[in-house]
């Protein structure tokens, strides 16, 4: 859905349970901003029993106080019973703010966090925090940490993919999740902002008109199940470099073209990843 | 005069103030994305600019700013300087605009004042903004405003588009308007056919290269595509995508895409063009498409020469046109040969 069609969203009434299937299942709860969970008669157990991770959104163009100390007595509650679950607060809606005005927000967020929970005994939670806002990649960026930090597997996969960048002559390589646009390993070089978005965007386009021209796929040959490939090349010499891993994961590596021009190394290599990435699932189950 | 008109076309873009004109022409032509039009501030006066189009033709866009104290100075003192030797108006209406009737009646006045000073200019009319419309009501409330729009332009020949900033209406409009403006289209068109038979293509798009509208398209492929409106959701998608590129301060210059039913190639074609071409499964390599491009691009080259040299000599009997102006219209040692024009004709990039 586009940001702007967000604005003929309805306010959730119940809570929402939606399944993601992708490389690894899993359910995502959206909670009404209305609901009290704290109150007795709600199952607890129910919901933070299997709980991952705990995403908490504040309103940062909005009075957050109110919405912050209910962040806070719903920290010392889960901290009691489900130490492990990972909180990651979104300071939400930063568009429109001013990059100091926003890291104010967040320090300010994070201080009084920090406070609350000494005050009550609890010194070592590990909180996590987020800049997000729906109108740029920041959304994403933050979802991708999220998601990474519940990958068993995510050491593994950073390691294939150093291998496969210093053996192909790749800078960057990421594996992307196609249909949220997350994604759920990099290498260990530093992630720049500017590499995730191009990313990303690669991504639409090569979804956007595979849809369009889909219609070709005959479905009756095999040759629908053919995976994805793709380049694009840009003025600067840099290369993008897309392939499809399988329904729900994409590879995606910038790098310079005169690493490309050896593609047949490149397309071996990533043949190579794919196969070990192949096993490193199946053991995962 | 006539010569000179058919190089340099004067198209006014009008309608009351925030209805997006600007930002429409910012999108289209100048690489804006849609976001970035908030920060646009009202138009003072007239902002004029050049784009130039497929080498020979330049569209000398009047973008005139739609507060009252402006609309009422072009229909009164500046009457004809704004209204004479037009070759199209664009009117937007603001699909969320509260006094509708009082835009009919301004836009009424720019009518009478057109058909007064350039008689055989074409009209658009763009009912803008839909996105905040929700997507059923969209269809019946701009068939309503187009029966409208029809009864209050003095029984003149308008054509309609609904179109908002968020989608690829946009592309489609502006496309549409431009197509009636491109000169020796129907060569071009029987070059592309005879391209798309050769390379055994299922469809092939021809692109103007910075603005990404669709001049011209070839489809062969027996199977009808579900998408109808592909052409400008092509646009959209390519022309978002040179916007990431450009946060890299970079372009793309080739994409390939080889998925399961087709492959797509999109490539330079021209210095005023980009080629996408769409090959059926199990079709030849990669690299015999590209070939075929390459090859492609001489003749598409020559034809885009040609129809500038022409422009160019009629320019050299208007002699009203400075020599400067000449100059920049053709490079090349030969008499009339070399280059078009610029890759980049657009202004205020
Ligand atoms: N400016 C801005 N607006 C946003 C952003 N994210 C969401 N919104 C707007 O905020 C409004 C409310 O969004 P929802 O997602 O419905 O809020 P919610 O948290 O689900 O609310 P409940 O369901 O009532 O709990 C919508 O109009 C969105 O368009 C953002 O990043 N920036
Ligand atoms: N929702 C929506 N907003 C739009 C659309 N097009 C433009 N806008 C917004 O409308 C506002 C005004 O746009 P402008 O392009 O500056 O308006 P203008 O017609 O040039 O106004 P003047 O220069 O004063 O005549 C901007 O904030 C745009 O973001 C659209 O299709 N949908
Ligand atoms: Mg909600
Ligand atoms: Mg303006």
């Amino acid at each position: 859905m586009p940001p702007t069609e967000t604005l003929f969203l309805e306010s959730t009434t119940r809570i929402q349970k939606d399944p993601i299937h992708s490389f690894m299942d899993f359910q995502v709860w959206d909670f009404p901003g209305q609901l009290n969970f704290l109150d007795p008669t709600f199952d607890f157990d129910h919901i933070f029993g299997e709980l991952g991770a705990l995403i908490w959104v504040i309103d940062a163009q909005d009075e957050y106080l109110e919405p912050l100390s209910k962040l806070h007595t719903t920290i010392i509650a889960i901290q009691r019973f489900y130490p492990a679950i990972n909180i990651e607060v979104f300071v939400h809606k930063v568009d429109g703010l001013s990059d100091e005005y926003k890291l104010d927000t967040q320090r300010d967020i994070m201080q009084r966090t920090q406070d609350e929970l000494s005050d009550n005994g609890f010194d070592n939670v590990q909180v996590s925090y987020h800049l997000t806002s729906i109108y740029d990649h920041s959304i994403f960026e933050a979802f991708s940490k999220v998601i990474q930090k519940l990958i068993p597997q995510l050491g593994t996969l950073e390691n294939l993919l150093n291998i496969l960048c210093s053996n192909s002559g790749i800078e960057k390589a990421f594996l992307f999740d196609v249909l949220s646009k997350i994604y759920i390993a990099t290498d260990s070089s530093p992630v720049d902002m500017q590499s995730y978005e191009i990313c990303s965007d690669y991504i639409d386009v090569i979804v956007d008109v595979s849809e369009i021209y889909g219609y070709l796929v005959d479905p009756l040959q095999e040759e629908a199940t053919v995976e994805a490939s793709s380049i694009i090349r840009l003025q600067n010499g840099m290369v993008l470099y897309l392939r499809e891993i399988n329904k729900y994961l994409a590879l995606i590596c910038l790098m310079r073209k005169d690493s490309i021009e050896k593609q047949g190394l490149v397309d071996f290599n990533v043949q190579v990843f794919q196969n070990a990435l192949q096993r490193v699932f199946e053991v995962g189950r | 005069m006539e010569e000179r008109k058919g190089r340099k076309k004067k198209v006014l873009l009008m309608g009351k103030s925030g209805s997006g004109k600007s930002s429409m022409r910012s999108i289209v032509f100048s690489n804006y994305v849609a976001k970035d039009t908030r920060r646009l501030g009202a138009t003072i006066d007239v902002e004029h600019s050049h784009v130039r189009f497929l080498g020979n033709l330049t569209l000398n866009l009047w973008d005139c700013g739609g507060q009252d104290a402006f609309m009422e100075n072009y229909l009164a003192t500046q009457r004809d300087h704004i209204f004479r030797n037009v070759e199209v108006l664009i009117y937007v209406f603001d699909i969320e605009s509260r006094e509708f009737e009082r835009d009919l009646i301004t836009y009424s006045s720019c009518i009478e004042a057109l058909r007064d000073n350039s008689s055989n200019a074409r009209i658009f009319c763009l009912v803008h903004k839909m996105d905040l419309v929700q997507t059923e009501l969209r269809e019946r409330l701009f068939n309503e405003r187009r029966d409208v729009l029809v009864s209050r332009s003095l029984g003149l020949a308008i054509t309609c588009f609904q179109t908002s900033i968020w989608d690829e209406t946009l592309y489609k409009a502006w496309a549409g308007i431009v197509y009636t403006l491109i000169p020796n289209l129907p060569q071009l068109e029987t070059h592309l056919h005879r391209f798309a038979s050769i390379a055994d293509a299922e469809e092939v798009i021809l692109f103007e290269r910075t603005t990404f509208l669709v001049i011209s398209h070839v489809t062969r492929s027996p199977i009808p595509n579900p998408f109808p409106d592909r052409f400008e959701k092509i646009s959209n998608i390519v022309k978002q995508f040179k916007q990431s590129c450009s946060k890299m301060a970079s372009n793309f210059t080739a994409f390939e895409l080889r998925a399961a039913g087709f492959s797509a190639f999109i490539d330079v074609l021209t210095p005023n063009t980009y080629i996408l071409v769409v090959m059926p499964a199990g079709a030849a390599e990669s690299a015999t498409t590209l070939m075929n491009i390459a090859v492609a691009r001489k003749h598409f080259e020559k034809l885009e020469r040609d129809s500038s040299v022409r422009g160019v000599e009629k320019l050299g009997r208007d002699s009203s046109v400075r020599g400067a102006e000449k100059d920049s219209g053709v490079r090349g040692s030969e008499k009339g040969g070399g280059g078009v024009g610029e890759k980049d004709g657009i202004n205020g990039n």
